[in-house]
């Protein structure tokens, strides 16, 4: 017996030493710790922590990456348990309210991060409660919604990128009649059919005022207006590839890289994914073009998350100093440069032509309507929408039915639905 | 001399001897089974603001479970599909499970190969079959799609995960597959257990192989029935894996795979591209489902008791 407590004594004594490593310089620094979602993003990251660690030596930032799919589960849990990180990479809108309200994270205002004066509202909207209207995040990145399309099969075909939604039906047309799947894009992922009608809707519901007509209860989801948006999503299908309903995302994704289908309509976050995959593959953006030619362009943007603090931070200065870092010109433009994401900082300059495109001045930018203003409670607009349009998709349903369960699911809880 | 000596300290000891042998099991199924059981029941019971606990209301968790949308919805579709779950398990790998159980005690040529083949699925991750019967499906390029071309019946080829009157299906026949293997060795070690001498004398006596299987097989292997079908039972109204890998937690086309299990997870925990969490009537659902459990066992269990036979 004692043999045994002898050999675990000596055992939990090597382990002791083992964590106990490091020189008097770390000792005395401060640590922090930055959980994210973006496990793909790890060197970048590191990248930019030694930046900052260079100008700041008294502190060093660890990067803690969790799977996707788990973050918001894990972030649940460490904020439960205390042991949640310095530094948080929130989700935008309603997947960070759910942090927020329970006073986990910390205000920030132009006091404690002066640099949020250089961010818009719209760039901070992801970011801001809708319940108490603080600010809980610096803007990371923006989303932008386009379509791709193979500029190799565009010249075997003769074909031009579309100045107005009629051509881009006729472009469809014409890559079908050609013996080319026109769509690489399906319908079993979620998700991506309601990027779809973030890319198609716009023009159809008619961008931002109606946008405002909705959240502002002047309207409602029954609209003529929306019911005909999501009329022009199913109006696609006859260009969709074989068992459209059957393909998931990746298999979508695969189709377009492989040069199998013409166009796909997707995030403008799939850019960088395309040419590392293949890198031969020929293609470009566009942006959904308006009804009539020289009307607005219409494209459909939203935040992608925001970089906040642990309210019970022990290290709160220290990782103010670090979010004030990630807010400044510098690390924006080195994440946007990296990343390929387009980042909300007015002096950033995207190096990226896809970026460049989405970028342009001359469009008009319309939120990602169900993300930006109807994901904060259960059913939430999101799951509504994705449901309905596989079921307009697969013709189990019909636009009225669609938009009758959207509306009749929002007004659960949307107040001003309830009039 | 010595061991008597020694007996009253053993049985001084004994107490603690098995506590340290239980302890370790007793812990895990404590904190991994017991507490969360609790916990769950407890949290339904209140309402919630995210991740924490506010104001205790009663029932209304399960009330709003059937009563506001969309759970009023969700849970009967989800529940349907729990029993499309169970009786083709049941129907399907059940009764084939028993079939192929009985051939292989038959010593059929080639038995001793066919039960390590029908056992190997088994052995394989859920998760990696999933995948791979994902791909199998594939419209496109699947195997399925391929075999229907090549038979010259493409035009009844279809998106078999992206149709809601057969996504369910094409997902349960994956797990068939996968899990034939296990009955059919449940069976065929019941079936082996028989006497040879009840088998014998019911063939010299002239009866018919339905005979035989029927009147003495049968009912002496009712145990191992009873257990296969409790197993099931839980199993069905515990899937999750198998959609999860298959179609998502979303339960993929319009709900058309979602069960209690995709559903729970997804209200108690949200899904990253659409939903956010509502821990409050997650954890009714949860409940709900570990009741469904514990009835429909015990029923089970005491209905194929009644039906035993003993010799």
């Amino acid at each position: 017996m004692k043999k045994v407590l002898v050999i675990f004594l000596v055992f939990c004594m090597a382990l002791g030493m083992l964590f106990a490593g490091g020189t008097s310089e770390s000792a005395d620094k401060v640590k922090l710790t930055f959980s994210s979602w973006r496990t793909e993003d790890v060197p970048v990251y590191e990248e930019l922590i030694s930046m900052f660690e260079a100008e700041n030596p008294g502190i060093s930032v660890t990067y803690r990456p969790y799977k996707t799919e788990e973050y918001q589960t894990v972030l649940a849990a460490n904020f439960k348990g205390g042991s949640a990180a310095d530094i948080i990479h929130l989700r935008a809108y309603g997947n960070f309210e759910q942090f927020a309200q329970p006073g986990y994270l910390l205000p920030l205002t132009k006091d404690n991060i002066p640099e949020l004066e250089m961010y818009s509202k719209q760039s901070l909207a992801g970011s801001t409660s809708i319940n108490d209207g603080k600010v809980y995040g610096v803007p990371y990145a923006s989303q932008s919604l386009v379509i791709y399309y193979n500029t190799a099969l565009y010249e075997e075909l003769g074909l031009k990128a579309p100045k107005t939604w009629a051509e881009f039906m006729s472009n469809l047309e014409a890559c079908k009649k050609a013996g080319v799947t026109p769509l690489a894009n399906g319908s079993y992922t979620g998700w991506m059919v309601e990027v779809m009608s973030g890319i198609v809707g716009p023009n159809f519901f008619g961008g931002n005022e109606f946008y405002e007509e909705l959240i502002s209860g002047k309207t409602d989801f029954t609209d003529v207006r929306y019911q005909k948006a999501l009329e022009a999503v199913a109006s696609l299908t006859p260009y969709m590839p074989k068992g459209f309903t059957g393909l998931d995302y990746v298999e979508q994704q695969m189709l377009f890289i492989n040069d199998m289908a013409a166009h796909f309509l997707g995030g403008i976050w799939e850019a960088s994914y395309f040419a590392s995959q293949n890198p031969d593959l020929k293609f470009d953006i566009f942006v959904a073009p308006p009804l009539k030619e020289g009307d607005k362009t219409l494209i459909s943007t939203y935040m992608d998350g925001s970089f906040g603090i642990n309210k019970a931070s022990a290290h709160q200065e220290e990782a103010i100093k670090f979010v004030r870092f990630l807010a400044q010109e510098k690390a924006q433009q080195f994440l946007s440069d990296k990343l390929g994401v387009k980042t909300e900082h007015p002096d950033v300059v995207p190096s990226s032509s896809f970026l460049k495109k989405v970028s342009d001045p001359s469009l008009s930018t319309v939120p990602y309507i169900m993300l930006v203003g109807f994901r904060y409670e259960q059913p939430t607009g999101s799951s509504l929408v994705q449901t309905g349009l596989q079921a307009l998709l697969s013709g189990e349903y019909d636009s009225k039915r669609v938009v009758n369960e959207i509306q009749e699911g929002v007004a659960q809880y949307y107040k001003p639905f309830q009039k | 001399m010595q061991s008597t000596l020694h007996k009253p300290a053993f049985n001084k000891y004994r107490f603690l001897w098995v506590l340290f042998f239980v302890m370790p099991g007793l812990i895990i199924v404590s904190v991994v089974i017991i507490y969360p059981l609790f916990a769950s029941l407890l949290n339904s019971l209140y309402s919630w603001n995210g991740f924490e606990r506010q104001a205790f209301v009663g029932l209304e968790n399960f009330k709003s479970l059937f009563t506001k949308f969309p759970y009023n919805q969700r849970v009967p579709n989800a529940l349907m599909n729990n029993l499309k779950w169970f009786f083709s398990a049941m129907l399907i790998q059940n009764v084939f499970g028993l079939l192929f159980g009985y051939l292989l005690s038959r010593n059929i040529k080639g038995h001793e190969i066919y039960k390590r083949l029908f056992f190997m699925p088994v052995l394989l991750p859920i998760i990696a079959v999933g995948f791979l019967w994902k791909l199998y499906y594939n419209p496109q390029f699947g195997m399925f799609t391929k075999i229907f071309e090549l038979l010259g019946l493409a035009r009844y080829s279809q998106a078999w995960l992206g149709n809601a009157e057969t996504a369910t299906y094409a997902i349960i026949i994956m797990n068939i597959w996968r899990w034939i293997g296990f009955p059919t060795l449940v069976f065929l070690a019941a079936l082996d257990n028989i006497p040879e001498d009840c088998l014998e004398s019911a063939h010299l006596d002239g009866a018919s192989e339905w005979k035989i299987f029927s009147k003495i097989s049968f009912p002496l292997i009712i145990p191992s029935i009873m257990v296969i079908t409790v197993l099931t039972l839980i199993g069905s109204i515990n899937v999750f894996e198998q959609v999860y890998s298959m179609a998502g937690l979303d339960g993929s086309p319009n709900y058309a795979t979602d069960t209690l299990g995709t559903l729970f997870y997804r209200t108690a925990f949200g899904s990253q591209a659409s939903t956010i969490p509502v821990v409050s009537i997650g954890s009714a659902l949860s409940v709900i489902i570990y009741f469904l459990c514990l009835i429909f066992s015990v029923a089970s269990i005491v209905f194929f008791q009644s039906k035993e036979v003993e010799l």
